[in-house]
């Protein structure tokens, strides 16, 4: 018993102190992971202000959007142009979803939006296996101009290996993240995105277009998906099981809340940091390898004290 | 400020004429065969008992339900039924019996949202946030300023709309719509659970927008005092159906409003 309360409570922060490299190199590639939940949660929350619901097809759509740009280049299209290529299809899928899902569905409960969304993933996990194949491919990482060496750091007298993509990675996570919160909030389509998020009959009175707002947030959270693919397809290879990296994005919302932008930067970076401190640290105690269901864990304690999320509305109703 | 350019009818014409317009859900009926019209410059009043089909009226009107029967022509043009946006787009603003705001957002982007039709560059200029996308925004950021000085709702400009009391809510409501430069403006019970001071407060301002902007308006209200004082004609249902029709006077002397108000078996 004295052995395991020690192994929780004492052992791990000696570790810690005893090793400040360990230490810096775990939280780096917390951080990293961190940015990239972040951009996933984002596209989660885009989708479910402006309609309510909770877009089971994200995981997907990151898998989509790099199957396309890896089939693409094989196909013997320039890296660039397959990725503005990309785009388009990213834009093409929202425009079709908001016709051939979302608008006959108009007006039904979420629940029956959430099982469209359900479908549209299976549909596109087909689609993707019929037009590229099953197997994983290996993600067009330097033909984009995305670094792949590292760079050795010599600090409290250890090592700290920071490899150059996640560098990347995590500037052009931050870039897209920072842009989008900028986008949504500042802007004419932003107000109205926070209008149709408020209020859908209010907003079509005062002319806001529920259709047009529902393909720009598709199609941005399109973008997201594919630069999430792009990335976490060079860390690891593009393949369907990308999708379920996607779902971590899951417990990131629970912590974060579903409406806030701000919660899902602050969320993704709270999994990306536990998930990697545990692992490291906390791991070894069970044998490792808790980074797939740690997060989810948290998010379930967290649920005891702040359902709403951290930056959600808190919901108030009187009886 | 309300310029109203396209508008080719003339003060005392007819702006909407609705016609024979039937709707109903189910086996409900809730408005039958009802015909009247809404002239330009007038303030009109529909008055009824609960469930008499006036929020079914404002809803046909403004294009969130269509009818089974009848035409709607609004300035000129005549359809089966409306759409929510081309009745925007065309100059049909409304206020909703609960007030249907944006409650994260402030008193001000609330009332940007009511310039959202006005707004006219594109996507790629509103990316950047710069040139045109700039010079218009601070434009129509100038006219809901103006707005918000005629409502007199200066001090609550950055409130989110959440925490206002209820009477100032429906003045910002009023506000959104009134920033949308209506040539009709819907107000559905502006002043439903209002004490006298802001009941006296939303008259006056009912009354300059029509007098000083030249407003048409149309205003479903339970308070015969206000109804009475406000409207120069008066529009009575009961039960899906027209019962009557004219100037306030006449309306309240009449034998089946009465019967209608004070629930005689028919």
């Amino acid at each position: 018993m004295g052995g395991i309360l020690y192994g929780v409570f004492v052992d791990p922060f000696i570790q810690m102190g005893s090793a400040p490299d360990l230490l810096l190199q775990v939280l780096w590639e917390g951080f990293v992971s961190g940015t990239l939940y972040a951009l996933i949660a984002l596209g989660f929350v885009l989708i479910f202000k402006a309609s309510g619901v909770f877009n089971f097809a994200q995981g997907i759509m990151v898998v989509f959007g790099a199957l396309s740009l890896v089939g693409l280049f094989a196909i013997g299209v320039p890296a660039f142009l397959a990725l503005f290529l990309c785009l388009i299809i990213m834009g093409v899928l929202a425009f079709t979803v908001e016709r051939a899902v979302l608008r006959p569905l108009v007006n039904q409960e979420p629940i029956i939006l959430f099982m469209a969304t359900i479908g549209l993933n299976y549909f596109l996990i087909g689609l993707g296996e019929l037009v590229f194949g099953g197997e994983p491919k290996t993600m067009i990482t330097s033909e984009l101009g995305l670094p792949t060496g590292s760079w050795d750091f010599d600090v409290f007298g250890g090592l700290v290996i920071i490899q150059q993509l996640d560098v990347a990675a995590a500037v052009i996570a931050c870039i897209l993240v920072g842009g989008l919160a900028v986008f949504f909030n500042k802007t004419r389509i932003g107000r109205a995105l926070r209008a149709v998020a408020d209020d859908h009959q209010a907003a079509l009175s005062v002319g806001i277009s529920l259709n047009q707002i529902w393909v720009i947030v598709w199609f941005a959270s399109g973008i997201v998906a594919l630069a999430t693919g792009i990335m976490w397809g060079a860390k690891s290879d593009v393949s369907f099981a990308l999708s379920i990296v996607a779902l971590k994005a899951l417990p990131v919302l629970i912590l974060g809340g579903f409406t806030s932008i701000p919660g899902a930067i602050v969320g993704g970076l709270i999994i990306g940091f536990s998930e990697k401190l545990a692992e490291f640290y906390w791991g070894p105690l069970v044998g490792g390898s808790i980074e797939s269901w740690f997060p989810y864990f948290l998010a379930l304690i967290f649920l005891w004290f702040r359902p709403q999320g951290l930056f959600g509305e808190k919901l108030i109703e009187r009886v | 400020m309300m310029t109203g350019t396209e508008a080719s009818v003339a003060p005392g014409e007819q702006l909407l004429n609705v016609e024979d317009v039937s709707l109903s859900f189910g086996g409900v009926k809730a408005i039958r065969g009802v015909s009247f019209n809404v002239k330009k410059g007038e303030i009109r009043a529909i008055i009824g008992p609960n469930g008499a089909g006036k929020t079914s009226m404002l809803n046909v009107i403004n294009g969130f339900y269509h009818p089974q029967e009848g035409t709607i022509t609004f300035k000129g043009k005549s359809r089966h039924d409306m759409r929510p946006h081309i009745a925007a787009s065309q100059g049909i603003a409304r206020t909703f019996q609960n007030v249907a705001l944006f409650k994260g957002m402030s008193t001000l982007d609330n009332i940007m949202t009511g310039r959202t039709l006005k707004m006219k560059t594109s996507l790629f200029w509103h990316l950047w946030r710069w040139g045109p996308a700039e010079t218009e925004e601070l434009a129509h950021r100038d006219h809901v300023e103006r707005v918000i000085d005629f409502l007199e709702i200066q001090s609550i400009r950055k409130t989110p709309v959440g925490r206002l009391p209820y009477g100032l809510q429906k003045r910002v409501e009023l506000g959104r719509a009134l920033a949308m430069e209506p040539d009709l403006l819907l107000l559905d019970e502006p002043m439903a659970g209002m004490n006298l001071e802001e009941k006296e407060d939303m008259s006056r301002f009912v009354l300059d927008v029509n007098s000083q902007f030249g407003t048409t308006i149309a205003l479903i209200e339970h308070d015969m005092g206000v109804v009475m004082d406000l409207s120069d004609r008066v529009l009575v249902l009961d039960y899906g159906q027209k019962i009557a029709d004219g100037t306030p006077d006449e309306v309240k002397n009449d034998q089946d409003v009465i019967d209608a108000y004070l629930g005689v078996a028919h």
